[in-house]
Protein backbone atom coordinates (compact mmCIF):
# COMPACT_ATOMS: atom_id res chain seq x y z
CA UNK A 1 0.00 0.00 0.00
CA UNK A 2 2.80 2.17 0.60
CA UNK A 3 2.48 5.27 -1.66
CA UNK A 4 6.00 6.40 -0.82
CA UNK A 5 9.09 4.74 -2.25
CA UNK A 6 11.62 4.48 0.73
CA UNK A 7 13.85 7.53 0.47
CA UNK A 8 17.04 7.29 1.88
CA UNK A 9 18.56 10.88 1.64
CA UNK A 10 21.89 9.31 0.99
CA UNK A 11 21.29 7.74 -1.94
CA UNK A 12 19.84 10.10 -4.76
CA UNK A 13 18.64 7.01 -6.78
CA UNK A 14 16.21 6.07 -4.41
CA UNK A 15 14.32 10.17 -4.68
CA UNK A 16 10.88 9.57 -6.85
CA UNK A 17 10.29 11.41 -9.71
CA UNK A 18 7.36 12.24 -11.67
CA UNK A 19 7.54 9.10 -13.57
CA UNK A 20 6.55 7.39 -10.18
CA UNK A 21 2.56 7.66 -10.59
CA UNK A 22 2.35 8.85 -6.75
CA UNK A 23 4.57 11.15 -6.82
CA UNK A 24 3.73 12.74 -10.17
CA UNK A 25 3.00 16.28 -8.94
CA UNK A 26 5.95 16.42 -6.68
CA UNK A 27 8.75 15.75 -8.59
CA UNK A 28 11.58 15.22 -6.41
CA UNK A 29 14.58 14.15 -8.35
CA UNK A 30 13.90 17.99 -10.24
CA UNK A 31 14.80 19.64 -7.45
CA UNK A 32 17.30 17.06 -6.00
CA UNK A 33 19.69 15.53 -8.82
CA UNK A 34 22.52 14.63 -6.00
CA UNK A 35 22.10 13.16 -2.40
CA UNK A 36 22.95 16.25 -0.30
CA UNK A 37 25.89 16.72 2.22
CA UNK A 38 24.77 15.61 5.96
CA UNK A 39 23.69 18.23 7.78
CA UNK A 40 25.56 19.31 11.39
CA UNK A 41 24.37 19.74 14.31
CA UNK A 42 21.88 22.24 15.48
CA UNK A 43 20.99 24.43 18.85
CA UNK A 44 17.03 23.74 19.43
CA UNK A 45 16.79 27.65 20.31
CA UNK A 46 13.58 29.20 21.36
CA UNK A 47 10.44 26.75 22.15
CA UNK A 48 7.76 26.01 19.66
CA UNK A 49 3.91 27.12 18.95
CA UNK A 50 3.23 24.86 21.33
CA UNK A 51 5.17 25.57 24.08
CA UNK A 52 2.70 26.49 26.11
CA UNK A 53 0.24 23.91 26.68
CA UNK A 54 3.25 21.80 28.05
CA UNK A 55 3.76 18.08 28.62
CA UNK A 56 6.39 15.87 27.83
CA UNK A 57 8.72 16.62 24.26
CA UNK A 58 10.54 14.71 21.43
CA UNK A 59 13.52 17.01 19.50
CA UNK A 60 14.90 16.14 16.51
CA UNK A 61 17.81 19.43 15.58
CA UNK A 62 18.60 18.86 12.38
CA UNK A 63 17.81 14.71 12.73
CA UNK A 64 19.50 13.87 15.67
CA UNK A 65 17.42 13.28 18.41
CA UNK A 66 18.17 15.62 21.65
CA UNK A 67 17.07 12.82 24.45
CA UNK A 68 14.59 10.49 23.37
CA UNK A 69 13.02 9.45 20.31
CA UNK A 70 10.03 6.93 21.25
CA UNK A 71 7.56 7.32 23.82
CA UNK A 72 4.81 5.49 25.29
CA UNK A 73 1.72 6.60 26.13
CA UNK A 74 -0.51 5.79 28.80
CA UNK A 75 -3.40 7.84 30.62
CA UNK A 76 -3.53 11.65 29.60
CA UNK A 77 -0.59 12.94 28.11
CA UNK A 78 0.62 15.37 26.06
CA UNK A 79 3.89 15.39 23.80
CA UNK A 80 5.47 17.84 21.75
CA UNK A 81 7.03 16.66 19.12
CA UNK A 82 9.47 19.33 17.33
CA UNK A 83 11.54 18.75 14.14
CA UNK A 84 14.06 21.93 14.09
CA UNK A 85 15.83 22.36 10.86
CA UNK A 86 18.73 25.01 11.59
CA UNK A 87 21.17 23.34 8.14
CA UNK A 88 21.87 25.27 4.87
CA UNK A 89 21.81 23.41 1.70
CA UNK A 90 22.62 19.78 3.90
CA UNK A 91 20.41 16.96 4.39
CA UNK A 92 19.01 15.14 7.85
CA UNK A 93 16.79 12.62 8.77
CA UNK A 94 15.03 12.01 11.69
CA UNK A 95 12.60 9.34 13.22
CA UNK A 96 10.00 9.21 16.01
CA UNK A 97 7.89 6.40 17.06
CA UNK A 98 4.85 6.45 19.25
CA UNK A 99 2.86 4.44 20.79
CA UNK A 100 -0.82 5.18 22.38
CA UNK A 101 -1.10 2.48 25.11
CA UNK A 102 -4.62 0.49 25.17
CA UNK A 103 -7.17 3.40 26.27
CA UNK A 104 -4.76 6.18 26.67
CA UNK A 105 -5.48 9.51 25.16
CA UNK A 106 -2.76 11.39 23.51
CA UNK A 107 -2.40 14.95 22.48
CA UNK A 108 0.44 14.99 20.13
CA UNK A 109 1.64 18.27 18.87
CA UNK A 110 4.12 18.06 16.04
CA UNK A 111 6.15 20.86 15.18
CA UNK A 112 8.35 21.42 11.69
CA UNK A 113 10.31 24.41 12.53
CA UNK A 114 12.38 25.61 9.42
CA UNK A 115 15.40 27.77 10.44
CA UNK A 116 17.72 27.67 8.24
CA UNK A 117 17.94 27.49 4.01
CA UNK A 118 18.13 25.30 1.28
CA UNK A 119 17.97 22.55 3.38
CA UNK A 120 16.58 18.61 2.81
CA UNK A 121 14.73 16.86 5.54
CA UNK A 122 13.69 13.79 5.88
CA UNK A 123 10.92 12.97 8.84
CA UNK A 124 9.56 9.63 9.83
CA UNK A 125 6.60 9.12 12.35
CA UNK A 126 5.25 5.94 13.05
CA UNK A 127 2.24 5.79 15.51
CA UNK A 128 0.95 2.71 17.40
CA UNK A 129 -3.06 3.42 18.09
CA UNK A 130 -4.15 0.21 20.64
CA UNK A 131 -7.50 -0.60 21.17
CA UNK A 132 -9.73 1.50 22.61
CA UNK A 133 -6.56 4.61 22.49
CA UNK A 134 -6.97 7.66 20.79
CA UNK A 135 -4.29 10.19 19.42
CA UNK A 136 -5.08 13.58 18.34
CA UNK A 137 -2.12 14.91 16.06
CA UNK A 138 -1.76 18.52 15.25
CA UNK A 139 1.13 19.58 13.03
CA UNK A 140 2.10 23.07 12.43
CA UNK A 141 4.56 23.55 9.28
CA UNK A 142 6.67 26.27 9.12
CA UNK A 143 9.66 26.18 6.29
CA UNK A 144 11.66 28.24 4.49
CA UNK A 145 10.87 28.62 0.58
CA UNK A 146 13.91 26.93 -0.47
CA UNK A 147 13.87 24.06 1.68
CA UNK A 148 12.74 20.72 0.52
CA UNK A 149 11.40 18.21 3.29
CA UNK A 150 9.39 14.98 3.23
CA UNK A 151 7.68 13.83 6.28
CA UNK A 152 5.98 10.30 6.38
CA UNK A 153 3.75 8.98 9.18
CA UNK A 154 2.59 5.50 9.19
CA UNK A 155 -0.04 5.02 11.43
CA UNK A 156 -1.90 2.12 12.68
CA UNK A 157 -5.25 1.15 14.37
CA UNK A 158 -6.19 -1.21 16.32
CA UNK A 159 -9.55 -2.30 17.67
CA UNK A 160 -11.85 0.87 18.74
CA UNK A 161 -8.78 2.98 18.11
CA UNK A 162 -9.42 6.95 17.90
CA UNK A 163 -6.99 9.12 15.60
CA UNK A 164 -6.98 12.70 15.13
CA UNK A 165 -5.13 14.24 12.84
CA UNK A 166 -4.96 18.05 11.28
CA UNK A 167 -1.77 19.14 9.06
CA UNK A 168 -1.41 23.04 8.72
CA UNK A 169 0.83 24.08 6.63
CA UNK A 170 2.67 27.08 4.52
CA UNK A 171 4.61 25.08 1.83
CA UNK A 172 8.66 24.83 1.15
CA UNK A 173 10.24 24.60 -2.44
CA UNK A 174 8.92 21.02 -2.69
CA UNK A 175 7.31 19.42 0.35
CA UNK A 176 5.20 16.23 0.85
CA UNK A 177 3.56 15.51 3.63
CA UNK A 178 2.11 12.08 3.68
CA UNK A 179 -0.08 9.87 5.87
CA UNK A 180 -0.55 6.29 5.77
CA UNK A 181 -2.93 4.87 8.26
CA UNK A 182 -4.52 1.70 7.99
CA UNK A 183 -7.56 0.35 10.19
CA UNK A 184 -6.35 -2.96 11.05
CA UNK A 185 -8.96 -3.88 13.62
CA UNK A 186 -12.97 -3.20 13.53
CA UNK A 187 -14.40 -0.17 14.73
CA UNK A 188 -11.54 2.22 14.59
CA UNK A 189 -12.64 5.92 13.78
CA UNK A 190 -10.20 8.28 11.55
CA UNK A 191 -10.23 11.80 11.19
CA UNK A 192 -7.42 13.25 8.71
CA UNK A 193 -7.92 17.03 7.71
CA UNK A 194 -5.57 18.99 6.05
CA UNK A 195 -4.81 22.96 5.39
CA UNK A 196 -2.69 24.60 2.92
CA UNK A 197 -2.00 28.43 2.89
CA UNK A 198 0.62 28.77 -0.04
CA UNK A 199 1.99 32.13 -1.33
CA UNK A 200 5.01 32.88 -3.84
CA UNK A 201 6.27 30.05 -5.33
CA UNK A 202 5.66 27.83 -2.70
CA UNK A 203 4.72 24.03 -2.99
CA UNK A 204 3.19 21.65 -0.67
CA UNK A 205 1.58 18.06 -1.54
CA UNK A 206 -0.47 16.41 1.53
CA UNK A 207 -0.84 12.84 0.41
CA UNK A 208 -3.09 10.42 2.31
CA UNK A 209 -3.80 6.48 2.06
CA UNK A 210 -6.00 4.77 4.10
CA UNK A 211 -6.43 1.12 4.03
CA UNK A 212 -9.72 -0.49 5.69
CA UNK A 213 -8.46 -3.61 6.75
CA UNK A 214 -11.43 -4.40 9.05
CA UNK A 215 -15.20 -3.91 9.94
CA UNK A 216 -17.02 -1.36 10.80
CA UNK A 217 -14.21 1.43 10.40
CA UNK A 218 -15.10 4.90 9.87
CA UNK A 219 -12.57 7.64 8.21
CA UNK A 220 -13.43 11.47 7.10
CA UNK A 221 -11.05 13.67 5.35
CA UNK A 222 -11.19 17.21 5.08
CA UNK A 223 -9.00 18.96 3.33
CA UNK A 224 -8.69 22.98 2.32
CA UNK A 225 -5.96 25.17 0.53
CA UNK A 226 -5.62 28.35 -0.70
CA UNK A 227 -2.76 29.50 -3.26
CA UNK A 228 -1.57 32.89 -3.60
CA UNK A 229 0.65 34.17 -6.67
CA UNK A 230 2.40 30.84 -8.44
CA UNK A 231 2.48 28.42 -5.45
CA UNK A 232 1.25 24.88 -5.82
CA UNK A 233 -1.11 22.80 -3.82
CA UNK A 234 -1.57 18.99 -4.24
CA UNK A 235 -4.17 16.72 -2.39
CA UNK A 236 -3.69 13.18 -3.39
CA UNK A 237 -6.01 10.98 -1.09
CA UNK A 238 -6.44 7.32 -1.58
CA UNK A 239 -8.92 5.30 0.31
CA UNK A 240 -8.67 1.31 0.24
CA UNK A 241 -11.25 -0.97 1.54
CA UNK A 242 -10.49 -4.25 1.75
CA UNK A 243 -12.77 -7.35 1.46
CA UNK A 244 -14.00 -8.13 3.99
CA UNK A 245 -13.99 -4.59 5.66
CA UNK A 246 -17.74 -4.57 5.46
CA UNK A 247 -19.76 -1.47 7.03
CA UNK A 248 -17.05 0.75 6.25
CA UNK A 249 -18.02 4.60 6.34
CA UNK A 250 -15.32 6.60 4.46
CA UNK A 251 -15.69 10.70 3.02
CA UNK A 252 -12.98 12.37 1.65
CA UNK A 253 -13.68 15.93 0.81
CA UNK A 254 -10.75 18.25 -0.79
CA UNK A 255 -12.06 22.50 -1.43
CA UNK A 256 -9.29 24.84 -2.62
CA UNK A 257 -9.35 28.73 -3.88
CA UNK A 258 -7.15 29.51 -5.99
CA UNK A 259 -6.67 33.47 -5.18
CA UNK A 260 -4.30 34.41 -8.25
CA UNK A 261 -3.88 34.21 -11.78
CA UNK A 262 -0.85 31.67 -11.47
CA UNK A 263 -1.40 29.38 -8.48
CA UNK A 264 -2.44 25.78 -8.96
CA UNK A 265 -4.43 23.44 -7.51
CA UNK A 266 -3.74 19.14 -7.66
CA UNK A 267 -6.14 17.13 -7.09
CA UNK A 268 -6.41 13.12 -7.29
CA UNK A 269 -8.73 11.23 -4.71
CA UNK A 270 -9.18 7.27 -5.41
CA UNK A 271 -12.15 5.25 -3.71
CA UNK A 272 -10.73 1.78 -4.10
CA UNK A 273 -13.57 -0.66 -2.57
CA UNK A 274 -13.57 -4.60 -2.41
CA UNK A 275 -15.88 -4.81 0.30
CA UNK A 276 -19.51 -4.92 0.52
CA UNK A 277 -21.94 -3.19 2.44
CA UNK A 278 -19.98 0.49 2.40
CA UNK A 279 -20.57 3.97 2.35
CA UNK A 280 -17.49 5.85 0.94
CA UNK A 281 -17.71 9.52 -0.60
CA UNK A 282 -15.42 11.69 -2.00
CA UNK A 283 -15.82 15.31 -3.13
CA UNK A 284 -13.35 17.87 -4.96
CA UNK A 285 -13.88 21.38 -5.64
CA UNK A 286 -11.50 24.00 -7.06
CA UNK A 287 -12.41 27.62 -7.14
CA UNK A 288 -11.66 31.15 -7.02
CA UNK A 289 -12.17 34.19 -4.55
CA UNK A 290 -16.01 35.48 -4.45
CA UNK A 291 -15.53 38.77 -6.24
CA UNK A 292 -19.62 39.96 -5.14
CA UNK A 293 -18.38 38.59 -1.73
CA UNK A 294 -15.28 40.86 -1.59
CA UNK A 295 -16.88 43.80 -2.96
CA UNK A 296 -19.49 43.94 -0.17
CA UNK A 297 -17.24 43.45 2.26
CA UNK A 298 -15.03 46.26 1.00
CA UNK A 299 -18.16 48.45 1.13
CA UNK A 300 -18.58 48.17 4.26
CA UNK A 301 -14.88 50.27 4.96
CA UNK A 302 -12.74 47.34 4.82
CA UNK A 303 -9.72 47.57 3.01
CA UNK A 304 -9.36 44.92 0.05
CA UNK A 305 -6.06 43.38 1.61
CA UNK A 306 -8.19 42.74 4.68
CA UNK A 307 -11.40 41.50 3.04
CA UNK A 308 -9.26 39.23 0.97
CA UNK A 309 -7.51 37.71 4.37
CA UNK A 310 -11.07 37.53 5.59
CA UNK A 311 -12.60 35.44 3.07
CA UNK A 312 -9.41 33.16 2.82
CA UNK A 313 -9.34 32.95 6.89
CA UNK A 314 -13.28 31.98 7.12
CA UNK A 315 -12.74 29.65 4.22
CA UNK A 316 -9.59 27.70 6.11
CA UNK A 317 -11.33 27.93 9.98
CA UNK A 318 -13.89 24.72 8.85
CA UNK A 319 -10.69 22.84 9.21
CA UNK A 320 -9.22 24.00 12.35
CA UNK A 321 -12.42 24.40 13.89
CA UNK A 322 -12.90 20.62 13.54
CA UNK A 323 -9.92 20.32 16.28
CA UNK A 324 -11.05 18.85 19.54
CA UNK A 325 -8.87 20.39 21.61
CA UNK A 326 -9.86 24.02 22.48
CA UNK A 327 -6.23 24.77 23.68
CA UNK A 328 -4.84 23.72 20.90
CA UNK A 329 -7.12 24.29 18.66
CA UNK A 330 -6.45 28.31 19.67
CA UNK A 331 -2.69 28.23 19.15
CA UNK A 332 -3.54 26.75 15.65
CA UNK A 333 -6.01 29.66 15.13
CA UNK A 334 -3.67 32.22 15.99
CA UNK A 335 -0.54 30.75 14.24
CA UNK A 336 -2.49 30.66 10.76
CA UNK A 337 -4.11 34.11 10.83
CA UNK A 338 -1.02 35.51 12.00
CA UNK A 339 0.12 34.07 8.46
CA UNK A 340 -2.64 35.18 6.37
CA UNK B 1 -24.19 67.29 -0.69
CA UNK B 2 -24.21 64.29 -3.13
CA UNK B 3 -23.34 66.05 -6.61
CA UNK B 4 -23.13 63.75 -9.67
CA UNK B 5 -22.74 65.99 -12.84
CA UNK B 6 -23.01 64.03 -16.12
CA UNK B 7 -22.40 61.19 -15.11
CA UNK B 8 -21.18 58.79 -18.33
CA UNK B 9 -19.99 54.47 -16.56
CA UNK B 10 -19.91 51.69 -19.16
CA UNK B 11 -19.83 47.95 -17.86
CA UNK B 12 -18.05 45.69 -20.57
CA UNK B 13 -17.71 48.75 -23.04
CA UNK B 14 -21.24 49.38 -23.18
CA UNK B 15 -22.33 52.52 -21.71
CA UNK B 16 -25.19 51.92 -19.15
CA UNK B 17 -25.30 56.09 -17.53
CA UNK B 18 -25.07 58.42 -20.48
CA UNK B 19 -25.09 61.96 -18.78
CA UNK B 20 -26.47 61.38 -15.59
CA UNK B 21 -26.74 64.47 -13.36
CA UNK B 22 -28.25 64.87 -10.12
CA UNK B 23 -28.00 66.41 -6.52
CA UNK B 24 -29.38 65.57 -3.20
CA UNK B 25 -28.92 68.47 -0.65
CA UNK B 26 -27.77 67.01 3.21
CA UNK B 27 -30.78 66.05 4.93
CA UNK B 28 -32.99 65.43 1.88
CA UNK B 29 -33.99 61.82 0.65
CA UNK B 30 -34.59 61.53 -2.94
CA UNK B 31 -35.64 58.62 -5.07
CA UNK B 32 -34.58 57.59 -8.20
CA UNK B 33 -37.49 55.81 -10.24
CA UNK B 34 -36.74 53.66 -13.81
CA UNK B 35 -37.43 50.52 -15.85
CA UNK B 36 -36.00 47.77 -15.62
CA UNK B 37 -32.33 48.50 -17.39
CA UNK B 38 -32.23 52.57 -17.28
CA UNK B 39 -28.95 52.19 -14.70
CA UNK B 40 -30.27 52.54 -11.67
CA UNK B 41 -28.37 49.68 -9.85
CA UNK B 42 -25.40 51.33 -11.83
CA UNK B 43 -25.95 54.30 -10.46
CA UNK B 44 -25.41 52.67 -7.09
CA UNK B 45 -22.44 50.48 -7.99
CA UNK B 46 -20.70 53.30 -9.75
CA UNK B 47 -21.12 55.51 -6.45
CA UNK B 48 -20.07 52.83 -4.45
CA UNK B 49 -16.82 52.31 -6.33
CA UNK B 50 -17.68 48.57 -7.47
CA UNK B 51 -15.25 46.83 -10.23
CA UNK B 52 -16.31 46.56 -13.68
CA UNK B 53 -18.10 49.75 -13.62
CA UNK B 54 -15.67 51.62 -15.57
CA UNK B 55 -16.45 55.89 -15.00
CA UNK B 56 -15.58 57.46 -18.97
CA UNK B 57 -16.96 60.72 -18.17
CA UNK B 58 -18.49 63.19 -15.44
CA UNK B 59 -17.76 63.56 -11.46
CA UNK B 60 -19.19 62.90 -8.42
CA UNK B 61 -18.94 64.15 -5.14
CA UNK B 62 -19.88 63.75 -1.75
CA UNK B 63 -19.99 67.05 0.62
CA UNK B 64 -17.44 68.38 -1.50
CA UNK B 65 -14.96 64.81 -1.62
CA UNK B 66 -14.45 63.56 -4.99
CA UNK B 67 -15.66 60.74 -5.06
CA UNK B 68 -14.34 58.63 -8.27
CA UNK B 69 -11.04 58.39 -7.10
CA UNK B 70 -11.19 56.60 -3.96
CA UNK B 71 -11.48 52.79 -3.62
CA UNK B 72 -14.64 51.13 -2.42
CA UNK B 73 -13.03 51.16 1.47
CA UNK B 74 -12.26 54.79 1.30
CA UNK B 75 -15.78 55.65 0.03
CA UNK B 76 -17.16 53.64 2.86
CA UNK B 77 -14.94 55.66 5.41
CA UNK B 78 -16.05 59.01 4.02
CA UNK B 79 -19.50 57.80 4.65
CA UNK B 80 -21.14 55.88 1.08
CA UNK B 81 -23.33 52.79 2.34
CA UNK B 82 -25.10 50.77 -0.39
CA UNK B 83 -27.61 48.63 0.98
CA UNK B 84 -27.59 45.92 -1.97
CA UNK B 85 -30.48 44.66 -3.64
CA UNK B 86 -29.33 40.95 -2.56
CA UNK B 87 -26.89 41.24 0.03
CA UNK B 88 -23.86 38.59 0.36
CA UNK B 89 -23.65 35.69 2.18
CA UNK B 90 -20.43 35.70 3.94
CA UNK B 91 -19.84 32.29 5.49
CA UNK B 92 -17.50 31.71 8.45
CA UNK B 93 -17.68 35.52 9.44
CA UNK B 94 -19.91 36.03 12.52
CA UNK B 95 -22.45 39.35 11.78
CA UNK B 96 -21.21 40.93 14.80
CA UNK B 97 -17.63 40.15 13.82
CA UNK B 98 -18.02 41.50 10.91
CA UNK B 99 -19.69 44.79 11.76
CA UNK B 100 -16.94 45.48 14.55
CA UNK B 101 -14.16 45.03 11.69
CA UNK B 102 -16.16 47.14 9.47
CA UNK B 103 -16.66 50.16 12.14
CA UNK B 104 -12.72 49.81 13.27
CA UNK B 105 -11.25 50.07 9.73
CA UNK B 106 -13.21 52.74 8.93
CA UNK B 107 -12.48 54.45 12.59
CA UNK B 108 -8.90 53.47 11.47
CA UNK B 109 -8.99 55.18 8.01
CA UNK B 110 -10.63 58.40 9.48
CA UNK B 111 -7.92 58.68 12.09
CA UNK B 112 -10.42 58.15 15.09
CA UNK B 113 -10.35 55.78 17.75
CA UNK B 114 -11.45 52.27 17.33
CA UNK B 115 -14.36 51.30 19.38
CA UNK B 116 -14.17 48.60 22.21
CA UNK B 117 -16.07 44.88 22.04
CA UNK B 118 -17.58 45.65 24.95
CA UNK B 119 -19.00 48.95 24.15
CA UNK B 120 -19.59 47.43 20.79
CA UNK B 121 -21.74 44.53 21.63
CA UNK B 122 -23.92 47.38 23.90
CA UNK B 123 -24.42 49.58 20.52
CA UNK B 124 -25.47 46.13 18.93
CA UNK B 125 -27.67 44.86 21.31
CA UNK B 126 -29.66 48.12 21.28
CA UNK B 127 -29.67 48.76 17.51
CA UNK B 128 -30.76 44.58 17.11
CA UNK B 129 -33.38 45.24 19.61
CA UNK B 130 -34.98 48.44 17.77
CA UNK B 131 -35.07 46.85 14.65
CA UNK B 132 -36.48 43.05 16.44
CA UNK B 133 -34.18 41.11 15.23
CA UNK B 134 -32.66 38.29 17.01
CA UNK B 135 -29.64 38.80 18.74
CA UNK B 136 -28.68 35.34 18.50
CA UNK B 137 -28.86 36.02 14.52
CA UNK B 138 -25.57 38.20 15.09
CA UNK B 139 -23.59 35.79 16.59
CA UNK B 140 -24.06 33.83 13.01
CA UNK B 141 -22.35 33.54 9.70
CA UNK B 142 -23.29 36.81 8.10
CA UNK B 143 -26.51 36.40 5.93
CA UNK B 144 -25.91 32.61 5.60
CA UNK B 145 -29.22 31.09 5.70
CA UNK B 146 -30.92 34.62 6.18
CA UNK B 147 -34.61 34.63 4.65
CA UNK B 148 -34.67 37.98 1.98
CA UNK B 149 -36.62 39.95 4.82
CA UNK B 150 -33.82 39.22 7.42
CA UNK B 151 -31.02 40.49 4.91
CA UNK B 152 -32.76 43.59 4.38
CA UNK B 153 -32.83 44.07 7.99
CA UNK B 154 -29.19 42.92 8.32
CA UNK B 155 -28.59 45.66 5.96
CA UNK B 156 -30.52 48.22 8.47
CA UNK B 157 -28.91 47.31 11.10
CA UNK B 158 -25.43 47.88 9.50
CA UNK B 159 -26.17 51.05 8.89
CA UNK B 160 -27.64 51.59 11.96
CA UNK B 161 -24.03 51.17 13.43
CA UNK B 162 -22.18 52.27 10.54
CA UNK B 163 -23.70 55.92 10.77
CA UNK B 164 -22.85 56.39 7.17
CA UNK B 165 -23.57 59.89 5.94
CA UNK B 166 -25.10 59.24 2.50
CA UNK B 167 -27.47 56.36 2.01
CA UNK B 168 -27.75 54.43 -1.38
CA UNK B 169 -30.86 52.11 -0.98
CA UNK B 170 -30.85 49.71 -3.87
CA UNK B 171 -34.40 48.11 -4.31
CA UNK B 172 -34.95 47.59 -0.76
CA UNK B 173 -38.26 46.51 -1.21
CA UNK B 174 -37.39 43.71 -3.11
CA UNK B 175 -38.32 40.43 -2.17
CA UNK B 176 -40.15 41.86 1.18
CA UNK B 177 -43.35 41.04 2.85
CA UNK B 178 -45.40 43.80 3.95
CA UNK B 179 -44.65 43.28 7.56
CA UNK B 180 -40.76 43.00 6.86
CA UNK B 181 -41.45 46.26 4.50
CA UNK B 182 -42.69 47.94 7.37
CA UNK B 183 -40.19 47.05 9.79
CA UNK B 184 -37.42 47.99 7.75
CA UNK B 185 -38.76 51.48 6.62
CA UNK B 186 -39.46 52.68 9.73
CA UNK B 187 -35.65 51.58 10.50
CA UNK B 188 -34.44 53.44 7.49
CA UNK B 189 -36.88 56.68 8.63
CA UNK B 190 -35.44 56.38 12.23
CA UNK B 191 -31.94 56.67 10.28
CA UNK B 192 -33.21 60.60 9.04
CA UNK B 193 -31.01 63.31 10.07
CA UNK B 194 -30.07 66.39 9.07
CA UNK B 195 -26.45 66.12 8.23
CA UNK B 196 -27.47 62.54 6.47
CA UNK B 197 -28.41 62.01 2.49
CA UNK B 198 -30.31 59.50 0.85
CA UNK B 199 -30.73 58.14 -2.61
CA UNK B 200 -34.07 55.45 -2.62
CA UNK B 201 -33.04 53.75 -5.78
CA UNK B 202 -36.73 51.65 -6.56
CA UNK B 203 -39.11 50.60 -9.54
CA UNK B 204 -42.14 50.53 -7.77
CA UNK B 205 -43.85 53.36 -6.09
CA UNK B 206 -44.65 51.00 -3.17
CA UNK B 207 -41.68 51.71 -0.90
CA UNK B 208 -42.18 55.52 -1.18
CA UNK B 209 -45.48 55.20 0.72
CA UNK B 210 -43.26 54.00 3.79
CA UNK B 211 -40.01 56.34 3.46
CA UNK B 212 -41.34 59.62 1.61
CA UNK B 213 -39.00 61.42 -0.71
CA UNK B 214 -38.43 65.04 -0.20
CA UNK B 215 -37.70 64.52 -4.18
CA UNK B 216 -38.54 61.63 -6.66
CA UNK B 217 -36.26 61.52 -10.17
CA UNK B 218 -36.98 59.84 -13.30
CA UNK B 219 -34.26 57.42 -14.80
CA UNK B 220 -34.49 56.24 -17.98
CA UNK B 221 -32.06 55.45 -20.86
CA UNK B 222 -29.03 56.09 -18.50
CA UNK B 223 -30.45 59.65 -17.62
CA UNK B 224 -32.03 61.95 -15.40
CA UNK B 225 -35.43 62.90 -17.52
CA UNK B 226 -37.82 64.43 -15.37
CA UNK B 227 -37.82 65.65 -11.62
CA UNK B 228 -40.58 66.38 -9.08
CA UNK B 229 -42.22 66.14 -5.63
CA UNK B 230 -43.34 62.77 -3.91
CA UNK B 231 -46.55 63.36 -6.63
CA UNK B 232 -44.60 62.14 -9.37
CA UNK B 233 -44.25 59.12 -8.48
CA UNK B 234 -48.02 58.25 -7.68
CA UNK B 235 -48.03 59.84 -11.22
CA UNK B 236 -45.76 56.93 -12.47
CA UNK B 237 -47.78 54.38 -10.92
CA UNK B 238 -50.75 54.82 -12.21
CA UNK B 239 -48.97 56.01 -16.32
CA UNK B 240 -46.10 53.63 -16.07
CA UNK B 241 -42.40 54.59 -17.38
CA UNK B 242 -43.67 54.35 -21.16
CA UNK B 243 -43.75 57.87 -21.66
CA UNK B 244 -40.17 58.48 -20.74
CA UNK B 245 -38.65 55.57 -22.97
CA UNK B 246 -36.86 56.40 -25.75
CA UNK B 247 -38.83 55.33 -28.09
CA UNK B 248 -42.23 56.63 -27.02
CA UNK B 249 -40.25 60.15 -27.31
Amino acid sequence: MSAAPQIDLTNAETFPSRRTEAWKYSDMKRWLREAPEPSGTALVGAPGPFYDLGGEAIVFANGRPVGVTDFIASGVQTLRLRFISDAVGTGHTAAARIVARPGARLLLLETHEGKGSAYVAHNKVEIDVARDAEVTRIVLIEEPEDAISVTNAEVRLEAGGRYRQTVVTTGAKLQRIETQLSHGAEGADARLDGLYLLKGSRHTDLTTVVDHRAADGTTSQLTKGVVHDTARGVFQGKIIVERGADGTDARMAHNALIASERGEIDAKPELIIYADDVQCAHGNTVGTLDESALFYIQQRGIPADEARALLVQAFLFEVIDRIEDEAAKEVVRAWLTARL
Amino acid sequence: MLKINNLHVSVADKPILKGLTLEVPAGEVHAVMGPNGAGKSTLGYSLSGRPGYEVTDGSASWNGQDLLGLDPAERAAAGVFLSFQYPMEIPGVPAMTFIRTALNAQKRARGEEEVSAPAFLKQVKAASQALKMDFDMLKRPLNVGFSGGEKKRMEILQMALLEPSLLILDETDSGLDIDALRIVSEGVNALRRADRSMLVITHYQRLLDYIKPDKVHVLAAGRIVASGGPELALELEAEGYDKFLPTAA
